[in-house]
């Protein structure tokens, strides 16, 4: 069980929590994770990856245990502890803007 | 219960604001969306209970919504609007071509027939429809075919902004793009022609013959004469008696051509509206006064409407698609400002009286007239 913690305007439209837990099928990687939490709760396709270009949009940024995992490739395992649920994988939507 | 809902989306969020017929008591709802800018929010004529939204932010991209129960509840619908084969490239402000690439919806406009069936206009701009109620999206690429290589963006962005139906000819539709013109499809959209000849824009265009590249604000019509097109230009308040082949300047004793909304009367097919700004640098009314223009001659003879507005210390803007007409036999006229205010008038506009003060920046007001 994967632990994903999303920004609010994500948590509002997916009308979740903060945090939400998702099954990875396969290996855990960012990819995987993403794919997951799509298939779990469609209405967040293409708010985190473009739709067209399938790329991260620009202001979103991936953490966990305080790594920035945002420029990895998209099949990077996760860390250990994401993936023992010890600690959360991280959206989170970029401080931008003044 | 008959009455109106006004669907008033904004900078963070969408608001409904609904009255029974006599339109003197308001319910608000909202927001909706939180934090979300909600460029335009739109009612089905077939089924008023059906609505659609744009809710997007430049973080997580666009949103489409829609409602079957009138705004009580919302689904999110499709949102992917891939332009139909090779995109190809436009003008950019430096004369260089870029490609075509989405940033939002600035507009839903359901069909007359259908509530399955609905139109968005995007930037960069582009025509997309939906039969299946917003769940895909297929471009109507014959648009773009009209010398698109040609349009360039306004400072707002190259959007497409306004959709206009020939309710006695399917096949015939209007829209505007900013800054490349109208345009005018006889064939449902699969091709089309701009319709920009008299159009003069010297400040920004010097080529009185060019075909595009106009910066159109918006169009209205009345649904009665269809081939009478009214139109707010960067500069100017301009008509047409030929469904656009032609147009004239009809902006006569306005204090300033310059604006953005222009609506028609629902029903005095000569009763023209439009909210003047001071000029294209400075985006607030004349003399800091919160003044409706309005002609009943089909434009040159404006009047004043002040009744009920601020008339001194008023600097906000009404956007492009920010003023709306509902059909009840006194018609009323609705505008919402860059202040957050949201004004009504049920007497045609002699009158004025807000309905909320404190809103978000308004960035689009519609009306749907409920029986």
């Amino acid at each position: 069980m994967i632990r994903v913690v999303l920004p609010q305007h994500l948590r509002t439209l997916a009308q979740v929590g903060q945090e939400i837990e998702l099954n990875v099928q396969g290996d855990e990687t960012i990819h995987s994770v993403l794919a997951a939490l799509i298939s779990k709760y469609p209405m967040l396709n293409g708010t985190i990856l473009d739709l067209n270009s399938g790329q991260r949009r620009p202001f979103i940024r991936f953490f966990a245990c305080g790594q920035d995992l945002s420029l990895e490739p998209p099949d990077t395992p996760l860390p250990e502890a994401v993936v023992a649920g010890k600690e959360p994988f991280r959206i989170v939507g970029a401080i931008a803007g003044g | 219960m008959s009455g109106v809902r006004l669907l008033v989306g904004t900078q963070k969020g969408a608001f409904i604001l609904t009255a029974n017929a006599k339109r003197t008591k308001w319910d608000i709802s909202g927001p909706l969306f939180a934090g979300w800018e909600i460029y335009h929010m739109n009612g089905s004529p077939a089924d008023p209970q059906r609505l659609y939204a744009s809710q997007s932010n430049s973080w997580f991209g666009q949103v489409i919504q829609r409602s079957n129960d009138g705004g009580l509840t919302w689904e999110a619908v499709g949102n992917k609007f891939a332009y139909e084969g090779v995109p190809g490239t436009h003008q950019w402000y430096d004369g260089s071509q870029r490609p075509w690439e989405f940033k939002r919806v600035w507009l839903l406009q359901p069909s007359l027939t259908d509530p399955e069936t609905v139109y968005a206009g995007v930037e960069d701009a582009a025509l997309f429809r939906s039969t299946d109620g917003g769940q895909s999206w297929q471009e109507l690429p014959g648009l773009r075919a009209a010398k698109g290589h040609l349009w360039q963006p306004g400072a707002g962005g190259m959007c497409l902004h306004t959709i206009l139906f020939d309710q006695g000819n399917p096949k015939r539709m209007f829209i505007a793009i900013s800054a490349a013109g109208a345009f005018r499809t006889d064939d449902g959209g699969q091709t089309w022609r701009p319709i920009n000849h008299g159009l003069i824009s010297p400040g920004e265009l010097p080529d009185k013959t060019a075909e595009v590249g106009h910066c159109v604000h918006n169009l209205a019509t009345h649904p009665s004469r269809p081939d009478v097109l009214f139109m707010q230009k960067h500069w100017d308040v301009m008509r047409s008696d030929d469904a656009g082949d032609s147009w004239h300047e009809v902006s006569g004793n306005l204090p300033s051509d310059f604006g953005f909304p222009i609506a028609v009367h629902a029903h005095e097919p000569d009763t023209v509206y439009v909210i003047p700004i001071k000029s294209d640098s400075e985006h607030f009314p004349p003399e800091g006064k919160l003044r409706v223009y309005r002609s009943r001659s089909g434009g040159n003879e404006w009047e004043a409407l002040t009744k009920g507005l601020p008339q001194k210390d008023c600097y906000v803007n009404v956007l492009r698609s920010a003023l709306a007409v509902d059909t009840l036999d006194s018609c009323g006229i609705y505008f919402g400002t860059t202040g957050g205010q949201v004004y009504a008038s049920i007497d045609s506009g002699d009158s004025w009286n807000p309905v909320v003060r404190d809103l978000p920046k308004v960035l689009s007001v519609e009306v749907q007239s409920l029986s």
